[in-house]
């Protein structure tokens, strides 16, 4: 019983944090929204796997988790850099002395 | 014992529950960028742990329950660093945590107050400073001129501590 109202915070939570991601001045804003909702979808699969009888669903929760954490930093950093490579988007201007 | 069990796990996906509604609300309603950012902290470690835990305690202990206890260490650890990373890119891209903010009107009234008796104290601060400044001139005057300079300064220095 504990388990639907969790599940129906969830999708409040959810919601409220999708109205921050559609208002949001900034991009950290809507980056931050975005953050919380996928944290919030990883309780939700956990949840409803436990409501509908099947807890095996905690393992597509692990996989959201990892690709949550992963895809904020790909983010946050194209927002720093400008570039998701080696050297942040930005053409290597000398060359690399090896190191380690 | 059952009773009990259940009792706990219904009472921390309450909590957790809880958690996670104030933290929403807090992200659709305070005005900042940095205090949205404290907002989404309490989501990600209070309603996580809590509904974790009410999920492992209907449980027990089992694969599924280790399973859940990975995710749940997972987000506690991961959630505070990528809040603390959007912190930080945020903060090195100009956002400043201190924003002028409208105050209530007898804050203003106060604010004006001590504005006013600041400056009364600038006007008398550079006043004390062209006393200070002539004296030192008149000093100098009578060394040689190669030591006008320092001891301009020092007593520039004086004055303003």
């Amino acid at each position: 019983m504990m388990m639907v109202v969790a599940f129906a915070g969830c999708g409040v939570a959810m919601v409220l944090a999708l109205v921050r991601a559609a208002k949001g001045p900034t991009p950290f804003d809507r980056l931050l929204a975005v953050n919380a909702i996928g944290t919030l979808v990883i309780l939700g699969i956990a949840l409803h796997g436990f409501i509908m009888g099947r807890p095996e669903f905690v393992d597509i929760s692990i996989l959201y988790a990892v690709i949550n954490f992963i895809g904020t930093f790909a983010i946050l950093k194209l927002f720093s850099t400008g570039g998701l490579g080696d050297r942040g988007g930005k053409a290597r201007v000398t060359p690399e002395t090896d190191e380690g | 014992m059952e009773m009990l069990l259940s009792w706990l796990s219904g009472i921390s996906l309450l909590l957790g529950t809880a958690a996670l509604i104030v933290g929403a609300l807090g992200l659709v309603r305070l005005p900042n960028l940095f205090s949205r950012i404290h907002a989404v902290g309490m989501m990600d470690t209070a309603g996580v742990a809590f509904i974790t835990l009410g999920m492992l305690i209907h449980e027990g202990f089992s694969l599924i329950s280790v399973k859940l206890a990975v995710v749940g260490v997972f987000l506690f650890f991961t959630s505070p660093i990528a809040t603390h990373a959007v912190a930080q890119v945020a903060h090195r891209s100009g956002f400043s945590p201190v924003t002028p903010v409208k105050e209530p009107r007898r804050a203003q009234k106060a604010a004006k107050k001590s504005a006013k008796k600041a400056a009364a104290k600038k006007v008398a601060k550079k006043v004390a400073k062209k006393v200070a400044k002539k004296a030192a001139a008149g000093t100098a005057a009578g060394k040689k001129t190669s030591t006008k300079k320092t001891v301009g300064k020092k007593t520039a220095g004086k004055t303003r501590a």
